[in-house]
């Protein structure tokens, strides 16, 4: 029979030089042809207190109008609203996904805040997980609802941060991209906004959070990453009104003091944020959700399931093994409790059963008992009828002798009147 | 600037306020203006190039049938099995084997890791029963490789990928003076169809890898010759329901159906290969140089070889590399992970437990 002997040359990978055009320079041409056509997924997670400004930056950022009303201050806990968009720009279609807060930092007890926003961002890499894990699996069309980037936004207050601000960062640093931004920043004046963001930016490093820092490594964007870093936490600024400033319109709120620009840079970070959002590393935002904060949830979720990789030399293929050994146990348990409440069963019909017998038997004594009874009362009965009987009998025998007599004297005492009455005549 | 009107569809009603809210059918919303959104293709097209692509593919076919020769031609450079062991005496071997060459090519900026495997003995045997089975087992091999590597807890964060992505399958020109089909002068002569080898093989492995079939040699056939033998080829194809690439089942709208039925007509693609150059007209030319002619490999007039360049690397290169990996791969997953779970129902010649590649699918 053939056997086969593959032998892998070459592995040193020499670059070997062209001769001709060969034309696969069109190869990342094709691939991102067929991602447009596919459709690109993007999910941003807004964190931030009630009335910050959330859903107005969103509008002012996506340059739309985005549904929904106004949140109150009476919320009882933190929930997380989703909404779901189509965008289409040129030939791109975005699926957006933008998740908000609701009650946020409004409650009096602040202790478990952070929990639902964890648990929904788990739950995404969850449901991914397990289509990752299915047997039949449809994974390039799945939607992709992983939160690709978190919004934080912080109060202005000037000040520092807020305590519920530093424990929320610290649980999700781990889980999402984080960019803080500062919220509503047309309140803070420029002296106050600087030693404001330095104050952040301290108080994030010596707390040990994580912020997702603009991606230096390739030459063609690493110079204004760089910069953009630095400008982190960008103040901003949201307004979906737009105002008449010189002979143009412009995304503006007019004070009576004065006329705030959004995109004016001078006036505020927006355009930062948009650059560093959407133009420049949305891919890279989208990649890091994937390969680092997916994978850590991935491993940390089939450690805990008891999955483990095998060492160099065991059995090859131990995850599914280690899935079989799991799922035998789980059967040969489930088995054990069918038995034992099958034993359960048979043991309460048994006594029931020994209870009915029971009474059954009761009820039969008592049945012969009364049957005993009857037949006595009978027997009595029928004795004194005899004896009535008899009586009757007897009386009937003297009643007919005593006739006889009777009759027999009235002979006797007719022959006699006879006679009486003959001796009367002579 | 106006601002625009509200001219949105109707938008996804919110839902009810729950911890955890999945969003139901997604709404159209229009832009008011210019947000750069589209950025994110040359992000992606910038990050591809950086990371390289890997590209496999396998030759098959009897020895002598200028494998090596298009592969070269091909990928314009010395890239095949004969290349890299210049010098060594080319011998038949007695049982099929695979050879993988790797090399990487470097095109404006794309860096391409190419694995070109090549088969020689396959077919050359007197008795050639099972010899796809040494194919099917390394093509399996390379689905198993991936499958680990995936499965693991702690993965890599770029797999290595060394799954095939295309097989080039040469298919013989029968020479039209066999079959005992006496030829009438002046009458076309009815060429062979494709052997059973040939269908033997394209069956079993067009279900696990894309194979494209190619005429090799085509400079023997006149062009009546070709397309009669072209349109045979077609037609057994048919009826054996081989589904060579590009499938009809992967069409993915009407534009690629368009594309693809163009491509289906012209399948297989009768080409020659060459790696010589000859001066023709004042231009150095790739071609095979014969006492009535040069052939132009790159020339559409004289053979297919530009088309099926196209095919494999300028337009469906990619296209090639993502059914391999979402069809074919998983449906190979989906058996294998099945066959774990009930070992009890696997056939005695199915697919064993041990990533042993199946002879029988």
């Amino acid at each position: 029979m053939a056997a086969a002997e593959v032998a892998r040359q070459g592995e040193g990978c020499r670059t070997v030089p062209l001769s001709g055009h060969v034309g696969f320079d069109s190869l990342p041409d094709q691939l991102v042809n067929k991602s447009v056509n596919h459709g690109f997924c993007f999910n941003i997670l807004c964190v931030g207190e009630t009335g910050l400004g959330k859903s107005t930056l969103m509008d002012t950022l996506f340059n739309t109008k985005f549904e929904g009303d106004p949140a109150s201050h009476s919320q009882p806990g933190v929930q997380l609203k989703s909404n779901t968009y189509d965008l289409q720009e040129s030939n791109v279609n975005l699926k957006l996904t933008i998740v908000s807060t609701v009650g946020f930092g409004d409650q009096i007890n602040k202790e478990d805040s952070y929990k639902p926003i964890v648990e929904f961002i788990d739950a995404q890499f969850e449901a991914y997980l397990q289509e990752e894990l299915k047997i039949r699996r449809v994974l390039h069309n799945y939607h992709d609802t992983r939160i690709h980037a978190c919004l934080y936004f912080i109060a202005p207050t000037g000040h520092s941060l807020k305590s519920l601000d530093l424990v929320t960062m610290k649980k999700l640093d781990s889980k999402v991209n984080i960019i803080p931004i500062i919220a509503k920043s047309d309140a803070i004046s420029k002296s106050e906004l600087t030693k404001f963001k330095i104050k952040i930016t301290s108080e994030l490093v010596s707390n040990g959070v994580q912020i997702y820092q603009f991606p230096t490594d390739d030459e063609s964007v690493a110079e204004i990453n760089g910069t953009m870093n630095a400008h982190l936490p960008f103040a901003v600024i949201g307004s979906t009104e737009e105002l008449k400033i010189g002979n143009k319109m412009m995304k503006a709120r007019q004070y009576p003091w004065g006329t705030v620009q959004v995109e004016n840079e001078a006036h505020c970070d927006f355009v930062k944020l948009r650059e560093m959002l959407i133009r420049v590393n949305m891919e890279d935002l989208r990649e890091q959700t994937h390969t680092r904060h997916y994978e850590l949830y991935r491993r940390c979720k089939l450690e805990e399931m008891g999955f483990k990789d095998t060492d160099p030399d065991s059995k090859p293929f131990s995850l599914q093994e280690t899935y079989e050994a799991k799922r035998n146990e789980f059967l040969g348990e489930l088995q054990k409790k069918e038995e034992a409440m099958r034993q359960m069963f048979v043991q309460r019909v048994k006594e029931k059963e020994a209870e009915l017998k029971e009474a059954e038997k009761e009820l039969h004594e008592k049945f012969d008992r009364l049957k005993k009874l009857h037949q006595d009362e009978k027997k009595k009965l029928e004795d004194k009828k005899k004896s009535l009987d008899d009586e009757v009998n007897a009386f009937k025998q003297r009643k007919t002798a005593a006739e006889l007599l009777q009759s027999q004297a009235q002979q006797a005492g007719g022959s006699q009147t006879l006679k009486r009455d003959k001796e009367r005549k002579k | 600037m106006e601002p625009e009107e509200h001219s949105m569809e109707p938008p996804a009603t919110p839902e009810e306020e729950m911890p955890l809210t999945a969003a139901p059918g997604p709404a159209g919303c229009q832009l008011f203006g210019y947000v750069g959104i589209e950025a994110v293709l040359d992000q992606m097209k910038v990050k591809t190039m950086k990371m390289g692509f890997e590209f496999n593919i396998m030759v098959v076919g009897q020895s002598g049938l200028g494998k090596s020769t298009m592969v070269n031609t091909l990928f314009k450079s010395k890239v095949s099995r004969k290349a890299s062991q210049p010098g060594q005496e080319e011998r038949i071997p007695k049982t099929v084997q695979l050879q993988s060459v790797t090399h990487v090519i470097e095109e404006k900026g794309v860096k391409m890791k190419l694995t070109v495997t090549d088969t020689p003995g396959f077919g050359d045997q007197i008795n050639n029963e099972n010899c796809w089975d040494p194919i099917i087992k390394y093509i399996n091999e390379q689905y198993e490789r991936y499958l680990r590597e995936e499965i693991l807890i702690t993965r890599k964060r770029k797999i290595p990928d060394t799954r095939v992505h295309g097989c080039v399958y040469f298919v013989m020109v029968v020479p039209p003076w066999g079959g005992g089909h006496g030829g009438h002068a002046g009458v076309m002569v009815v060429l062979g169809r494709l052997r059973p080898l040939d269908l033997e093989f394209m069956r079993r492995l067009s279900k696990i890898v894309n194979v494209v079939p190619v005429i090799a040699k085509a400079d023997t056939l006149t062009l009546e010759e070709r397309a009669e033998f072209k349109q045979r080829i077609q037609e057994d194809l048919k009826t054996h329901a081989i589904s060579v690439y590009p499938q009809e089942d992967f069409d993915q709208d009407p534009d690629d159906r368009a594309l693809n039925d163009r491509i289906r007509e012209k399948i297989p693609f009768a080409v020659v290969g060459a790696d010589q150059e000859h001066q023709v007209n004042g231009k150095r030319v790739l071609g095979r140089k014969t006492k009535w002619g040069i052939i132009e490999v790159e020339n559409p007039a004289h053979c297919e070889f530009p088309l099926l360049q196209d095919l494999l690397i300028r337009s469906h290169l990619q296209d090639l590399k993502d059914i391999t990996h979402n069809v074919h791969y998983e449906s190979y997953r989906v058996r294998r992970l099945n066959e774990s779970n009930r070992p009890e129902l696997s056939s005695p010649n199915g697919l064993p437990g041990k990533g042993e590649g199946g002879s029988d699918l």
